[in-house]
């Protein structure tokens, strides 16, 4: 055991897979001797060497592209690009080819790969640098999104994308890359992918987010009277309905909160679930806390856009009260 | 001294065999073999007999859209015929020539243009991707399968295929930069047939030529009279040892011309001149092998009966067989989106046919697990 933070707990979980997997490649932009402009793969060009961490041009389809290229041979590439903001580019290389591959060739060729992004604000970053497109991805039929909220669960989801047989969009909540820290195991484990975390368990109210979010979420419950149960979604996609099913169907009021714009964010999907599932057990609508239908604003304002704790509070006084 | 040339650039165009019967033997002497000239060319009268019957069954409703490859036939032959069985051909749809001469079952095709995914299931021994249906993404495929076979010392190189309006994507010019940068093997093969469906060649590169294009990234270019099998065999040649030894890419501008429309949506006749069309159909690169086998008295009427009564043979043999398989089945629509079915998207397939989508199966007055087509 050793106490981690969120960025060690992945610089770990990539140095066991390519330990334990020469399939396993690293490939991006200042990957290489850089370690990643969050230090995210340091050492590892030193530890693995240049054929396996592989500073690339600069260039996101490309890396994307060539990953697929490199997937359907049989490794297994973990690219990064460098901020969501500039998955962009490589859009087409993901839902053309990527999503697509193993259902249009019937299973003759697949593309296991796992893209590594560093996601959302609160890090007073410049502009397409603070987005959470996760719901875009979530959204194209063939890809699974991730995004962990802890050191624990980044490990041990990590390891389990590198290994799933398709292409897997590793969202890390840069806000909580280094915020806390966590006991993690050196030893190997996985987190399943598809499986969401009851974070504290409560019997009034139920809160559903993911992300950097999460940590917004335990602070609005640390001060709130309701008995509250968190669930960390941890993937968004396959997500683990049935997790939030339990929960409403025991508490009947439910708050969703999210940093991504709220107009067709996951939190719809996951509401509509709710109603579809647990509408006899609901005490009053499904609220949602998440960010403004609008450009992420530079970072002056950016903490006005992203939900905090007192926005949560007041959804869970409002919905306590319905 | 201060300006100093730092660049001189020079691009070869290479013709072996040109539309009038002149062969220069200093290039082609050996370079195919008389008996596999022989099969080459019929494999060539197949083809184009395929395509012909292709867009009939497509007018006749037997098939869907389909891009015709007629003229195109010289390019992805004299590639295939080049590179080992064991290098990847990464094509997109104007390549059947040589995905045939790889081994496809030409049935394949059809099937994929009559719709079913199957096929795209092309067996994992012959080395080579689907056909991409997004103009120019699919050579950073070929680069990752290249870098791929470099990173596991195979002796392997990737060949792609691409036209000249694909040369406009960013994908395009990625490709080629990894390639270069990285020193992986991939040999980046334009069919520069001069349209893109409607938009002339000037309009995606306004340089006196596209593989000049090859070389703004620092790799070898060659440009051949594509029309010209023997012309492609010779630059193929090239760029493959030059990817087998010192793992560089190379770019080839291959020139030809589609004497058809781009598919069977599209009419040609509103976009260019017929005497256009008439002047590619006199450099037909079927025509010219024909008449040099002629020449050389290896070839000749009773044996172009022969061909002609076996390509009818197969080609009927392949719609047929194309015609003859089964419908896919709805589960297929969910069974391959993934390596294991999401429960959510079980609850899908198994309720499809009994439940407006997105309805829990417990919801359901009659819930119904199995499937139906």
């Amino acid at each position: 055991m050793a106490n981690l933070t969120l960025v060690q707990a992945i610089n770990l979980a990539l140095v066991q897979e390519m330990e334990k997997d020469d399939r396993v490649i690293i490939l991006g932009e200042d990957v290489g001797l850089n370690g990643g402009v969050f230090r995210v793969t340091e050492g590892l060009f030193k530890r693995f060497g240049e054929d396996r961490v592989v500073d690339t041009p600069l260039a996101e389809s490309g890396i994307i592209g060539t990953s697929i290229g490199l997937a359907m041979a049989g490794l297994r590439p973990v690219p990064e690009i460098q901020f969501e903001g500039f998955l962009g580019p490589a859009y087409d290389q993901i839902c053309s080819h990527a999503a697509r591959m193993r259902t249009r060739t019937r299973g003759a060729f697949t593309v296991p790969l796992t893209i590594r992004v560093p996601v959302g604000g609160g890090i007073h970053a410049p502009e397409l640098h603070s987005d959470s497109p996760e719901a875009i991805y979530a959204h194209q039929p063939g890809l699974k999104v991730v995004m962990p909220a802890s050191p624990y669960d980044a490990k041990g989801l990590l390891v389990s994308a590198i290994r799933d047989p398709d292409p897997v969009i590793f969202f890390e909540p840069k806000r909580i890359y280094r915020a806390f820290r966590e006991e993690v195991p050196e030893d190997e484990y996985t987190v399943p992918i598809g499986k969401a975390r009851t974070v504290c368990e409560g019997t009034d109210l139920t809160i559903v987010s993911w992300g950097a979010s999460v940590v917004q979420c335990m602070q609005a419950i640390e001060r709130s009277s309701t008995s509250i149960e968190l669930i960390d979604m941890r993937t968004i996609y396959p997500f683990d309905i049935e997790a939030v099913e339990e929960s409403v169907s025991k508490t009947g009021r439910c708050v969703i909160v999210h940093e991504a714009p709220k107009t067709c964010g996951f939190g719809a999907e996951i509401a509509t679930q709710i109603m579809e599932r647990c509408f006899l057990h609901l005490e009053a609508p499904v609220q949602r806390v998440a960010g403004f239908d609008t450009i992420m604003p530079y970072y002056k304002l950016e903490n006005e856009y992203l939900p905090d704790a007192d926005r949560i509070e007041k959804a869970i006084q409002e919905i306590g009260a319905y | 001294m201060p300006i100093t040339k730092v660049l001189e650039a020079q691009i070869d165009h290479v013709s072996i065999l040109d539309e009038h019967g002149n062969f220069d033997e200093a290039l082609g002497k050996g370079l195919i073999p008389d008996e596999d000239l022989i099969k080459l060319y019929g494999h060539m009268v197949i083809c184009r007999l395929l395509d012909e019957v292709a867009f009939k069954l497509q007018r006749s409703g037997r098939m869907g859209t389909y891009p015709q490859n007629m003229g195109q036939e010289a390019p992805s032959l004299g590639a295939a015929y080049a590179l080992e069985s064991t290098d990847w051909m990464v094509t997109c749809y104007r390549e059947n020539c040589g995905l045939f001469w790889r081994g496809l079952p030409m049935e394949k095709i059809l099937q994929h243009w009559m719709g079913d995914e199957r096929g795209n299931d092309i067996p994992r021994e012959l080395h080579a991707t689907p056909i991409a249906v997004p103009i120019g993404t699919q050579m950073l495929h070929a680069t990752g399968l290249a870098w791929a076979a470099k990173y596991r010392k195979e002796d392997r190189v990737a060949c792609t295929f691409f036209g000249d309006g694909a040369t406009s994507e960013g994908d395009f010019h990625e490709a080629m930069n990894f390639a270069a940068n990285l020193d992986i093997p991939v040999v980046f093969f334009c069919q520069n047939n001069q349209w893109a469906i409607s938009v002339p060649g000037k309009i995606q590169c306004s340089a006196p030529t596209v593989a000049q294009r090859g070389m703004a990234y620092g790799m070898d270019c060659l440009r051949c009279d594509g029309n010209d099998l023997f012309a492609v065999v010779h630059c193929m040649k090239k760029a493959i040892a030059s990817g087998r030894e010192n793992n560089r890419p190379t770019f080839i501008e291959a020139v030809t011309y589609r004497l058809g429309d781009h598919t069977t949506a599209d009419d040609a006749r509103r976009y260019r001149d017929a005497e256009e069309v008439e002047l590619w159909k006199a450099r037909d690169p079927i025509t010219r092998i024909k008449e040099y086998m002629k020449s050389r008295k290896i070839w000749d009427d009773s044996k172009q009966a022969e061909l002609d009564e076996h390509a009818d043979q197969a080609v009927s043999a392949a719609v047929k067989r194309a015609e003859g398989i089964e419908s896919p089945t709805t589960n297929d629509i969910f069974n391959w989106m993934y390596a294991e079915l999401p429960e959510s998207l079980a609850v899908q397939r198994d309720t499809m046919r009994t439940s407006s989508l997105g309805q829990d199966p417990s919801q359901i007055e009659t819930p119904q697990t199995s499937q139906q087509n």
